[in-house]
């Protein structure tokens, strides 16, 4: 097949381009939900994305808050924001860091003035924005402008067998085009971790990987209560015929095909080296790994699932896909790509990779995922260790 | 052609079921993923899709390669067409 050149986009101000059009309602904190979703009520065409933290978090905590906040209002498929906080300084830190996208933003705080005061002036600014957006329209983006983040959930032995070696083949197939790709699962990795260090292209990311991956393993080594062979594989895992975590690691590995990584990223960090492959630091919980890849800065992202994980984003439009029949059958309003028959030998792993880059460009150019026509707008904060 | 069983790289010594089950002595077609060559293999015990079967015969000691990559260790022999899971493999991590 030959693959577009193009797809049909949302120029930023910054140069980016977006798969979508957003216009959102970021609360800062826990407390400022209430008044985010009563403007998202308000105005019409807008999104509020409620979240439980961003009160007394400290040190890199802090830190990866304020990264995924200002990072989700940066995302390209977001068109402008309203911020929203309890108080005007950390506030006035996420305006000031979307801000330097050049796209508009405004932020409003609530001490002083009560949800009702603020409610009405965020209000009348997220009307304008979201009319200002609306005038916005497609335009022809070279392919180079997407970035795709990966990441896989309720995994069983289809989702290593076809679902995540289809991932692979697009990855393969689009990389040359210069495209940005990410994939993360940390913990899922595990088995598979020597292999995937020497995936980076460069000593410096494989060093960066293992002691990425180290770190972890130390932290899961300290809490464990055992060696965790009661709980990888799963007992669901093995019932599928997983037998091991390395079986389970190496078939999650699929994903990236033959590419290498360069360079490993924080939770929530935007790459800075330019097209290729990244590795991200992430939990593998579906809606938290999503939200950070997201707040990178990713605008379409790629879900190979077995049984049939449901998780959707707000502002990432994610693409299932799924080579298990049953579930195509039992949830197939879940599945925007349909690989099962890899596993009937009528389809090959090219096929299935092209038909892939087909589902993922129609969603780049705007059809609606069926997380999105669902509704499924998880916004997960992911959160180091206690507040003070 | 009907493919019961899918092998994914060359060097692999367990394939993966793929059909809703296969039955003990059944001839199974197996297709290998990475050259696209095609195997035959007759089964010892009967495996439920998903579920992994030997290509050779192990012992105790030798390694699983599934991916072309060690995925576990074989902790009682196992004879070319049965079942490997849980009660003849184990983790080399833990």
């Amino acid at each position: 097949m030959e693959i577009p050149k193009s797809f049909l986009g949302y120029k930023r101000e910054n140069g980016r381009a977006g798969t979508r059009n957003h216009v959102i309602i970021l609360p800062v904190d826990d407390i400022s939900n209430a008044c985010a979703e009563a403007v998202a009520n308000n105005i019409k065409g807008t999104i509020a994305l409620p979240h439980s933290y961003g009160r007394l978090q400290f040190g890199a905590d802090l830190e990866l808050h304020f990264r995924t906040m200002i990072g989700t209002g940066s995302n390209p498929n977001v068109a402008a924001v309203i911020v929203i906080g309890i108080e005007p300084k950390w506030t006035k830190k996420i305006v000031d860091g979307i801000a330097k996208t050049g796209k508009p933003v405004e932020g409003f705080h609530i001490e002083r003035t009560g949800d009702i005061g603020t409610v009405m002036k965020a209000s009348k600014k997220a009307q304008e924005f979201v009319m200002w957006a609306s005038e916005k329209q497609r335009e022809e983006c070279p392919l180079s402008d997407l970035w795709i983040s990966v990441k896989c959930g309720e995994s069983d032995t289809t989702s290593g067998l076809a679902a995540n070696p289809t991932v692979g083949n697009l990855m393969d197939k689009l990389e040359p085009m210069g495209v940005h790709l990410c994939f993360g699962e940390t913990s899922e990795l595990t088995g598979a971790e020597n292999v995937c260090a020497k995936r980076g292209a460069t000593p410096e990311a494989s060093e960066k990987f293992m002691k990425t991956w180290n770190s972890y393993n130390d932290f899961i080594l300290k809490e464990a209560t055992d060696d965790l062979s009661e709980s990888q594989p799963t007992a669901g895992n093995i019932a599928g015929g997983l037998t091991t975590i390395e079986e389970k690691a190496f078939g999650n590995f699929q994903k990236i095909g033959s590419c290498k990584f360069i360079d490993v990223l924080e939770p929530a960090e935007e790459p800075t080296k330019g097209k290729g492959l990244y590795f991200m630091d992430t939990s593998s919980a579906a809606a938290e790994c999503v939200t950070l890849q997201a707040a990178a800065g990713f605008n379409i992202h790629l879900f190979p699932t077995g049984q049939g994980n449901i998780v959707g984003n707000p502002i990432e439009p994610v693409v299932k896909l799924t080579a298990n029949p049953l579930t195509v059958k039992g949830m197939g309003e879940h599945i925007d790509c349909d690989v099962s028959k890899i596993l009937s030998r009528q389809m090959n792993m090219s096929e299935a990779g092209d038909e892939l880059i087909k589902t993922t460009l129609r969603v780049a150019n705007g059809r609606l995922t069926c997380a999105e026509a669902l509704g499924h707008k998880e916004f997960v904060m992911t959160k180091l260790y206690r507040s003070a | 052609m009907t493919t019961d069983i899918i092998i994914h790289d060359e060097k692999d010594n367990v394939g993966v079921v793929v059909i809703d089950k296969i039955a003990p002595k059944q001839d199974c077609a197996c297709w290998i993923m990475e050259n696209d060559k095609t195997v035959q293999i007759q089964s010892i015990d009967e495996i439920q899709l998903g579920h992994k079967i030997a290509m050779v015969d192990l012992s105790e000691g030798d390694t699983i390669l599934k991916y072309g990559h060690d995925i576990g260790k074989v902790v009682k022999s196992i004879k070319k067409g049965e079942h490997v899971h849980v009660h003849n493999v184990k983790t080399k991590k833990w």
